[in-house]
C-alpha cells in the first residue's frame, strides 16, 4: 500500500554516501533519544501470584464488609406490592378491567383492601407497575417531540413528523404529541388508612417524583408565564387522554408540561416490567410512624387498560435506604465476588509456594 | 509498403505495428502527407494521483476495499430506510477513515510527486535548430539527438550515433539497471560516428527503425537508414548500439544519441512491473475474522428478524393501543419490511465488524514502521546508511520468518576482494602494506622489496597484471588524448593513481590491484598490446590470443609476446583446473599452499605459463585460427585447441584472495538457526567457493555431514542420487546435514523431483545453492512458498540478481551494497549489513508481531463486547431495533472512546527487553506460525468478548432490578431522591461499564507502561467522562432528541450506580487475571520466562 513500485529518485543507482564536498550533507545517523530508540523509561508489571496476591486479599477483605452492608440495607427496605389488574373473578378490579372502553365518561372506580404487618418508619414512596408495558419499543420511544415539550411555540403547532401517527388530531396538532404522551398512565390511586374501623386518607405528595432537570430545564410550558389554555389554544388533546394538558394538576407549578406525573411518565423505562413513582408519603414527625401496622384500602380509578396486551398493573409501597429500593443482588454479588477472590488468593498463595522459586530459576530452553 | 502508407494515411494506430520508425533529430520527410506519430514524452510518472483527480480516484480506490465498500453500503442503507441509528453514526466513522488514509496516500504520493519532479525537470542537453539547447529530461521527444557527458545518466534510451572517439565507442555501466559494475563498450555506425560536433549532426539525413518498446534489456533489433550524397545506407542496430535509461557514461566525455523510448517507455521503465501486493499473514488470518464476523452479524440479524416476525404475529404484540401504526408502516408491503427489517437489524449490528480497524492498523503500521529507521542498532557507521523501509505493510511479518534465502557475495561477504597471500615457488608471501613479505619474516625485514624480485617472483607478477580482461578508466577526463594518438601516451605523463580498474569479475581487480601496489602496474591496453609499468619502467606486451574463461575450463589464458619477442601463456584459474596440467615448478608444495589458503576461506587461483618456441607458437596459432573460423562445431573444436594448448605448464604460484566476510555473519546465521529458522544460501558462485565461504561463515559446520547434489546430467541420475540422499539422512539422524545443490542439478531436480527434493531439503539444517541464475533462486523461493506447510521466506541480497527472489518471497530484504540500487529499491526493507539482520527478525519482528496481533484480536473483541449488549436488548424490546446506546456514544466509541490506547499500546509495546530477545533467539519460536492469531486465541478473545457483553448487560440489568434501586441518593440528597431510571440511563451504565472493562482490559494486555500508556489509558477514561458529563449537561439546540440530557449524571449521582460500575468491571476483568496468572505459572511461555529474568 505505502511503497509505490517505482521510485524515480533512485533512477541513477548512486548511493548517496557524503562524498568529497559533500560535507554540507547531513549524516544520516539516526538521533539516539530514547523515544526513538524505544528505550522509553516504562513500568513493566508482570502478573504473577506474588504481585496478584495482595490485590486478591484487598478486594476480598473490602468486597465482603460491603457485600454484607449492602444485603442487609436491602433487607431492611420494607416493601409491599399489591396487584390490582383484576384479571381474577374474585378481584375487585375484575368488573373494571372487563367493562373497560375509552368512550365511557363515567370512571369506574375499585377499593382494594390490604393489611400492613410491619409499621414504615421514614418517607414511603408508593409506585405503581407495569408489566408486559413495552416502553422501550423504537417506535414507541422515538415517538415524542422534546422541542414542544421544550416549550417551542412552533412545534407546538406543528409537531415533529416522529410523533406520527399521533400527531394530529381532527387536524388540529397535539399536544403533548407521539405516543408515549398518548399513552400516559391515567389511572388515580388513593390512599386510605383503616384505624378502629374509621378512614383516614394518607396524605400523597405528587411532586419530587422527576428528575430536577426535567422539571426545570427540559420540560417547559410553551409561552412563559401566559395562561395556559390559552396557550394550547387550538391543540388538540391526545386521543387517550380525558382531559387536556393544560388541566392535569390545578396547581400552575405542576400543570401543563411541567406535570410531575407527565414527566415521570415520558422517561421510557429500560424494560417492558416496570415502577414508576407516583407519590411520596412524607414522614410527618418522628415519634409516628409514616405508614402505620393495620389495615387499608388502595381505591382505583380504573382508567388504564392493560387486559389488551396481558399487561398487569401494580401498586408498591416502599421504604429507600441511601443506596435506593430493594435489590439484594448488588450485595449477593460483592459477598460473591469477594468471596472468590479471597478463595481464590488462598489457592494462588499454594501456587506461589510451589512453584514461585522454581519459575525463577527456569532458564529457558533453546 | 502498404501499412507504412496505411499508418501514415492514420489508419492503423502505430502502436499495433510491429516497429516505430523515428526520424532524427525529428526531421521528417518533406512529402506533405506524412502526419508524424505520437510518442510518450520523457516524463517518468511514478505518481499515482494530480491534485484534479485526487479525490474522485482515491475514493475509487478506497472503496474498492471490501471493508469500506460495506461501510459505503451501510450508511447507503440508513439514508434510504429507516434504521434504528442516524447515518451519522456510520457515516462519520467512514469519514474519519476514509479521510485519514487519504492524508496518508496523498503524503506519499506528493513525495513521489516530488521525486518524480526531481528526475523529470533534470538539465539536459539536446540538439535543437543547429545548436546545443539545455532543457529539462522532461521534454526529450522521440528523435531528438540528446548529448551525454561523462558520469552522467542517460535520460532516455538513445541510439548512440557519436562518441568524443575517433571510433565513435563509449564506455558505460549498467550498474543501476542489471548491477554489472564491468565497463561495457558500445558503438555507433560508422556512418555517424564522424558526426562529433553539432554542425555536422545537422547535416545528419537518417532515419531509425526500431522494434516497439519492450522490456527485455539485452535485445534491440533495428537499423538506421542515412541518406547520404542522395545515396540510402541501410546499417544494422543491436543492443551494442543502444544506450539505456538509467546506465551512466563513463570513461567517455561526451556522447551524441538519438533517443528511441522515451519516458514510461523506456526499457528500465518497462521493468519496473507494478510489484504484487505482499500481503503479511496476519491480515491474511484478519481478512478470515472479518468473514467469520460477518457470520455473526449476519446470524444474528437474521435471527433476530425471524424472532421479531414470531413475535409480531399477535397483534398485541405488534400494535398494542399505546403504540399504533402509521397509515405508511401499515401499508407497506410485507416483503419490503421484511427486507427493510433485515437490513435495520444489519445497521444496528454492523459494528461487531470494527470500521476502524484497518486504519488503526494502517496507522499503526506506518508509524511503527519509523522504529526501524530510527535504530541506531541498524546504522552502518562506515557508509552512512540507516535501515530503510519501503513498505510497511510487512512488518510482522518480520516475526514469522521461518526460511531466510540469501546471496552471498556482497551479502555475506563485503564484496570487497582483497589480495592476501600468494604462494610463489613454494614459498608463502604475505602482502603488507604493498610489499609482499615472504613466510616467517616480519614486516620491518630490511627495506627494498626490489632486491628480491627476481626471477619467478617478477615472473608471477607480470603473468598476474597481464593475465586478465580488466579495463581502466581514468578519472581525469583530459588524460584522454581524442583521436588516433597512442594509447598509452597518457600513462607515461600522469602518475597511475588516477588510474580504476574495472572487471566483470572482482577476483581479477583485486589481483591486478595488488601486483599495482607491488610494484607491477597494469596501465592499458588496446585491443592488440598491453602495457605494463615494472617498477616504473614500461613494458608492452603484443596481445597475441585470449583463451577466455569458461565454466567447463574454469581456466584463462593469454598468449603475449614479450618485448623481446618472445612468445609465452599465461593462464590462471582454479587449481583443479590446472594443476592437473603442470610439469614443472613447486607443485606439491603450492597444492599444500592452496589448500591452506582456502581453509583461510581465501577464493584461490593458480597461475602458471608456459614458454613457446617459434615452431610451437605457429603449431598453436594455426589450431586456433583453425578453432575459430570453424563454421561446425566450433564450441567443442575450440575446446580442443584449448586443452592441447594449457598442458605442460609451469606453474608459478597461487593467489589467496579474500572477499572479507562481513562483520558477524556467522554469530547472525547462528541465532538466526537457534530462532528456528532455517538459512539457505543461494549463490551464483562456484561450488568449491561457496563450500568454503559457507564453512567460514559458520553455515555449514565442520560436524555436520555434506550432502552433494551435483552435476547431474539426467533426471533418472538426479532422482537416483536424491533418493541415496534421502537414504542417508534417514540411516544417520544424530548428525546434521548440509546440502549443496547447484543449479543444473537443481533445475533437473525441480522438473520432476520437486517432493523428493523437497523432503531432503527439509531434513537438512543448511542448505547452499550453487551456480545459481537469478531466476532459480526465484524459483527455490517459489517452491517453498507454495509448499504444503506454507512457510514465510524471506530472500535477502544486494545485487540485480537477486531482485527476482527478494520480489518473490514473503519479506525481500536489500543489502545497500556496492550492486546498485536495484535490490534495495525492489525490497520491503533495506538495510546495510547482514548482521542487522538478526535485531531487524528478532526483535523489530517479535515485537511488530505482538504489537499487530494483539491489536487485531482486541479490536475484535472490544466490537464484540460493543454490539452483543445491543443485541441483548432486542431480547427485552420486542425486537424493535432500539438501540441500547445514544447515537453520539455508538458513534465515538471507536473513534474516541478506545481507539488510542489501543494505538498507542501497538506503537509501543515491549514484551521483553530488546537485548533479552537478541541474546536469547528462541524466543523467536514462541511466534512463529503465526500462533498468536491461531484459532484458539481468535475463540479466547471472542468468547472473552461476549462474556464480557453478557456480563455487562445482565449485571446492568440484575442490579438495576425494576428501574427503582439504582436510584439517587435519598439521605445526602433530597432534591432527587428516588427517581427512575429510563432506557437511557441503563443503556449509559452498560456503555460505561463497557468503556472501563474495555479499556482496563488492554491495560492488562499491556506489559510495557510508558507515560503515553498511562495518558491515554486514564485519559481515555476521563475523555469519556468529562464528555458525557458536558454531553448530558446541555440542551443541544439541533439534535432532535434531547434522550440524553442529565442522564449520565442522574446516573453518576446514584450511590449504588457506583457499586454497581465496580463490582461489574471487577467480575469481567477478574477471571482474566487469574486465568493469566495461572498460566504463567502452570505453563510459562518462554517469553514469560524471560520477562521474570529481566
Amino acid at each position: 500500500m505505502m511503497a509505490s513500485s517505482y521510485n524515480a529518485k533512485d533512477e541513477d543507482g548512486h548511493i548517496s554516501v557524503s562524498g568529497p564536498g559533500g560535507g554540507a550533507l547531513r549524516s544520516k545517523k539516526p538521533e539516539n533519544t530514547a523515544f526513538k530508540q524505544q528505550r522509553l523509561p516504562a513500568w513493566q508489571p508482570i502478573l504473577t501470584a506474588g504481585t496478584v496476591l495482595p490485590a486478591f486479599f484487598i478486594i476480598g477483605l473490602i468486597f465482603i464488609p460491603i457485600g454484607i452492608g449492602l444485603y442487609v440495607t436491602s433487607n431492611n427496605i420494607k416493601e409491599f406490592e399489591i396487584d390490582y389488574t383484576g384479571v381474577d373473578m374474585s378481584s375487585p378490579c375484575f368488573n373494571c378491567s372487563q367493562n373497560f372502553s375509552w368512550n365511557s365518561t363515567r370512571p369506574c372506580t375499585c377499593t382494594i383492601p390490604f393489611y400492613l404487618e410491619q409499621s414504615y418508619e421514614n418517607n414511603v414512596f408508593m409506585y405503581y407497575g407495569l408489566s408486559n408495558f413495552y416502553q422501550n419499543h423504537r417506535r414507541y420511544v422515538k415517538s415524542r417531540d422534546d422541542s414542544q415539550l421544550n416549550g417551542d411555540v412552533n412545534s407546538l403547532q406543528l409537531p415533529s413528523k416522529e410523533c406520527e401517527p399521533y400527531a394530529y388530531h381532527d387536524n388540529k396538532p397535539i399536544a403533548p404529541c407521539g405516543a408515549i404522551a398518548n399513552s400516559m398512565f391515567n389511572d388515580t390511586l388513593e390512599l386510605f388508612y383503616h384505624p378502629n374501623g374509621t378512614k383516614v386518607p394518607v396524605p400523597l405528595t405528587a411532586t419530587g417524583i422527576a428528575w430536577w432537570a426535567d422539571k426545570h430545564v427540559k420540560f417547559r410550558n410553551p409561552g412563559e408565564n401566559q395562561n395556559l389554555t390559552a396557550v394550547f389554544q387550538g391543540t388538540s388533546k391526545p386521543v387517550n387522554w380525558r382531559r387536556p394538558v393544560y388541566e392535569l394538576d390545578s396547581d400552575p407549578l405542576n400543570n401543563g408540561f411541567i406535570n410531575e406525573d407527565f414527566i415521570v411518565w415520558m422517561r421510557t423505562a429500560a424494560l417492558p416490567t416496570f415502577r414508576k413513582l407516583y407519590r411520596i408519603i412524607n414522614k410527618k414527625d418522628n415519634m409516628v410512624p409514616t405508614l402505620q401496622r393495620g389495615n387499608y384500602t388502595l381505591e382505583v380509578v380504573y382508567n388504564f387498560p392493560v387486559r389488551s396486551f396481558e399487561g398487569r398493573k401494580r401498586m408498591i409501597l416502599s421504604t429507600i435506604s441511601w443506596m435506593g429500593g430493594k435489590n439484594p443482588f448488588l450485595g449477593i454479588a460483592y459477598i460473591t465476588v469477594g468471596s472468590v477472590c479471597f478463595f481464590l488468593g488462598i489457592v494462588l498463595l499454594l501456587i506461589h509456594h510451589k512453584y514461585g522459586n522454581r519459575n525463577n530459576s527456569a532458564d529457558i530452553s533453546n | 509498403m502498404l501499412r507504412r502508407i496505411r499508418q501514415q494515411l492514420g489508419f492503423d494506430p502505430p502502436h499495433q505495428s510491429e516497429t516505430r520508425t523515428v526520424y532524427v533529430a525529428n526531421r521528417f520527410p518533406q512529402n506533405g502527407h506524412y502526419i508524424p506519430p505520437r510518442f510518450t514524452d520523457n516524463r517518468i510518472i511514478s505518481s499515482k494521483y494530480t491534485i484534479w483527480n485526487f479525490v474522485p480516484k482515491n475514493l475509487f480506490e478506497q472503496f474498492r476495499r471490501i471493508a469500506n465498500f460495506y461501510f459505503l453500503i451501510i450508511f447507503l442503507v440508513q439514508l434510504m430506510i429507516d434504521t434504528p441509528t442516524s447515518p451519522v453514526t456510520s457515516g462519520l466513522p467512514l469519514f474519519f477513515v476514509i479521510t485519514v488514509t487519504a492524508i496518508k496516500q496523498g503524503y506519499e504520493d506528493w513525495l513521489r510527486h516530488k521525486a518524480d519532479n526531481e528526475v523529470n525537470g533534470a538539465p539536459v542537453f539536446v540538439v535543437r535548430s543547429g545548436s546545443l539547447v539545455q532543457t529539462r529530461s522532461k521534454n526529450i521527444r522521440v528523435g531528438d539527438i540528446v548529448r551525454v557527458a561523462k558520469d552522467e545518466t542517460f535520460p532516455a534510451d538513445l541510439v548512440l550515433l557519436s562518441s568524443d572517439r575517433a571510433d565513435g565507442t563509449c564506455h558505460i555501466t549498467t550498474a543501476s539497471l542489471d548491477g554489472e559494475t564491468n565497463l561495457k563498450t558500445h558503438f555507433s555506425v560508422a556512418e555517424t560516428a564522424v558526426c562529433q560536433s553539432v554542425s555536422r549532426l545537422e547535416a545528419l539525413q537518417a532515419v531509425v527503425e526500431c522494434q516497439q518498446p519492450e522490456a527485455d534489456l539485452y535485445r534491440f533489433v533495428g537499423r538506421m537508414t542515412m541518406t547520404q550524397h542522395d545515396e540510402e545506407i541501410v546499417r544494422p542496430l543491436g543492443p551494442e548500439n543502444l544506450l539505456l535509461r538509467g546506465a551512466r557514461l563513463k570513461n567517455t566525455k561526451e556522447i551524441f544519441g538519438v533517443a528511441v523510448y522515451t519516458g514510461m517507455e523506456s526499457k528500465m521503465a518497462l521493468n519496473y512491473k507494478c510489484k504484487s501486493q505482499k500481503r503479511s499473514a496476519v491480515e491474511k488470518s484478519m481478512n478470515t475474522f472479518l468473514i467469520i464476523y460477518l457470520g455473526i452479524l449476519l446470524f444474528e440479524a437474521i435471527l433476530s428478524t425471524i424472532l421479531k416476525y414470531a413475535w409480531q404475529a399477535e397483534d398485541k404484540w405488534d400494535e398494542p393501543f399505546y403504540n399504533q401504526k402509521t397509515e405508511q408502516e401499515r401499508n407497506s408491503s410485507p416483503i419490503l419490511k421484511f427486507i427493510s427489517d433485515f437490513l435495520a437489524f444489519m445497521v444496528l449490528y454492523n459494528f461487531i465488524i470494527p470500521i476502524s480497524l484497518y486504519v488503526t492498523v494502517e496507522m499503526q503500521k506506518f508509524l511503527g514502521s519509523f522504529f526501524i529507521g530510527w535504530d541506531l542498532d541498524l546504522y552502518h557507521e562506515e557508509s552512512d546508511q540507516k535501515a530503510q523501509v519501503n513498505t510497511s505493510d510487512l512488518n510482522e511479518e518480520l516475526g514469522q520468518v521461518e526460511y531466510v534465502f540469501t546471496d552471498k557475495t556482497g551479502t555475506l561477504t563485503e564484496n570487497e576482494m582483497q589480495f592476501r597471500e600468494c604462494s610463489v615457488n613454494g614459498t608463502k608471501y604475505r602482502e603488507v602494506n604493498g610489499k609482499l613479505v615472504p613466510e616467517g619474516m616480519t614486516e620491518d625485514s630490511p627495506d627494498g622489496s626490489l632486491p628480491h624480485m627476481i626471477g619467478d617472483e617478477l615472473l608471477f607478477l607480470k603473468a598476474v597484471s597481464l593475465c586478465h580482461t580488466v579495463q581502466i578508466s581514468y578519472d581525469q577526463p583530459d588524460c584522454l588524448v581524442s583521436g588516433d594518438g597512442d594509447p598509452f601516451s597518457h600513462a607515461n605523463g600522469f602518475s597511475s593513481n588516477h588510474m580504476e580498474y574495472f572487471a566483470s569479475s572482482p577476483d581479477e581487480k583485486a589481483l591486478v590491484e595488488a601486483t599495482k601496489r607491488i610494484g607491477v602496474a597494469f596501465t592499458g591496453s588496446n585491443g592488440e598490446t598491453m602495457e605494463i609499468k615494472t617498477f616504473g619502467k614500461s613494458e608492452k606486451y603484443k596481445l597475441l590470443h585470449v583463451l577466455e574463461f569458461d565454466a567447463n575450463r574454469r581456466r584463462m589464458s593469454v598468449i603475449l609476446q614479450d618485448p623481446s619477442g618472445g612468445k609465452m601463456l599465461f593462464t590462471k584459474g582454479a587449481e583443479s583446473a590446472i594443476l592437473p596440467f603442470t610439469t614443472t615448478g613447486e607443485i606439491e608444495k603450492t597444492r599444500l599452499h592452496v589448500d591452506e589458503f582456502a581453509l583461510k576461506g581465501l577464493r584461490t587461483l593458480v597461475v602458471a605459463c608456459r614458454h613457446f618456441s617459434p615452431e610451437e607458437y605457429m603449431d598453436v596459432d594455426r589450431r586456433l585460427n583453425s578453432a575459430r573460423t570453424a563454421l561446425q562445431q566450433r564450441e567443442e573444436k575450440l575446446q580442443e585447441a584449448f586443452s592441447y594448448i594449457e598442458r605442460n605448464l609451469h606453474l608459478l604460484g597461487a593467489t589467496g584472495v579474500e572477499d572479507k566476510l562481513q562483520d558477524k555473519v556467522q554469530e547472525t546465521i547462528e541465532a538466526l538457526r537457534l530462532a528456528g529458522i532455517k538459512v539457505w544460501v543461494l549463490t551464483g558462485d562456484k561450488h568449491e567457493t561457496a563450500v568454503s565461504v559457507s564453512l567460514s561463515c559458520g553455515h555449514f559446520h565442520r560436524t555436520m555431514n555434506i550432502l552433494e547434489l551435483l552435476q547431474q546430467r539426467s533426471d533418472n541420475e538426479c532422482a537416483e542420487q536424491l533418493r541415496r540422499l534421502s537414504r542417508r539422512i534417514k540411516e544417520d539422524h544424530v548428525i546434521q546435514h548440509g546440502l549443496v545443490v547447484d543449479g543444473a542439478s537443481l533445475s533437473l531436480a525441480l522438473r520432476e523431483h520437486e517432493k523428493l527434493f523437497m523432503e531432503v531439503c527439509k531434513n537438512c539444517s543448511a542448505v547452499l545453492c550453487c551456480r545459481m541464475a537469478p531466476l532459480q533462486k526465484a524459483k527455490v523461493v517459489r517452491l517453498f512458498k507454495t509448499s504444503p506447510e506454507k512457510p514465510i521466506t524471506l530472500a535477502i541480497g544486494d545485487g540485480a540478481n537477486d531482485v527476482s527472489m527478494i520480489q518473490e518471497a514473503h519479506v525481500g530484504i536489500g543489502i545497500m551494497g556496492k550492486e546498485g540500487r536495484q535490490a534495495v529499491r525492489n525490497s520491503d526493507y533495506a538495510i546495510a549489513r547482514f548482521k542487522f539482520l538478526a535485531k531487524l527478525l528478532l526483535v523489530h519482528g517479535h515485537f511488530y508481531y505482538i504489537r499487530i496481533t494483539t491489536l487485531v484480536q482486541y479490536f475484535f473483541y472490544k466490537n464484540v463486547c460493543f454490539i452483543t449488549p445491543q443485541f441483548l436488548y432486542q431480547f427485552f424490546c420486542l425486537f424493535s431495533q432500539q438501540t441500547l446506546y445514544d447515537s453520539v456514544y455508538l458513534t465515538l466509541y471507536n473513534i474516541c472512546f478506545t481507539s488510542l490506547p489501543i494505538l498507542v499500546y501497538s506503537l509501543f509495546e515491549q514484551l521483553v527487553h530488546p537485548h533479552v530477545l537478541q541474546n536469547k533467539p528462541g524466543l523467536y519460536r514462541d511466534i512463529s506460525k503465526n500462533s498468536l492469531l491461531s484459532f484458539r486465541t481468535f475463540l479466547y478473545w471472542t468468547l472473552l468478548g461476549f462474556c464480557h457483553a453478557f456480563v455487562f448487560f445482565f449485571g446492568s440489568y440484575i442490579l438495576m432490578g425494576e428501574d427503582t434501586t439504582l436510584m439517587g441518593n435519598g439521605q445526602i440528597l433530597r432534591a432527587n431522591r428516588q427517581l427512575m431510571f429510563g432506557n437511557w440511563t441503563f443503556g449509559t451504565l452498560v456503555f460505561t461499564v463497557m468503556v472501563i472493562t474495555v479499556t482496563l482490559k488492554l491495560a492488562l494486555e499491556t506489559h510495557f507502561w510508558t507515560w503515553m500508556n498511562h495518558f491515554v489509558t486514564w485519559g481515555s477514561i476521563a475523555f469519556y467522562f468529562i464528555f458525557s458529563l458536558f454531553y448530558g449537561g446541555i440542551i443541544w439546540p439541533f439534535l432532535h432528541t434531547q434522550d440524553m440530557y442529565f442522564v449520565f449524571v442522574q446516573l453518576l449521582s446514584s450511590g449504588s450506580a457506583w457499586f454497581a460500575i465496580i463490582i461489574i468491571v471487577i467480575t469481567c476483568l477478574f477471571p482474566d487475571v487469574v486465568k493469566k496468572v495461572f498460566y504463567r505459572h502452570l505453563q510459562p511461555t518462554s517469553t514469560q520466562k524471560s520477562q521474570v529474568l529481566e
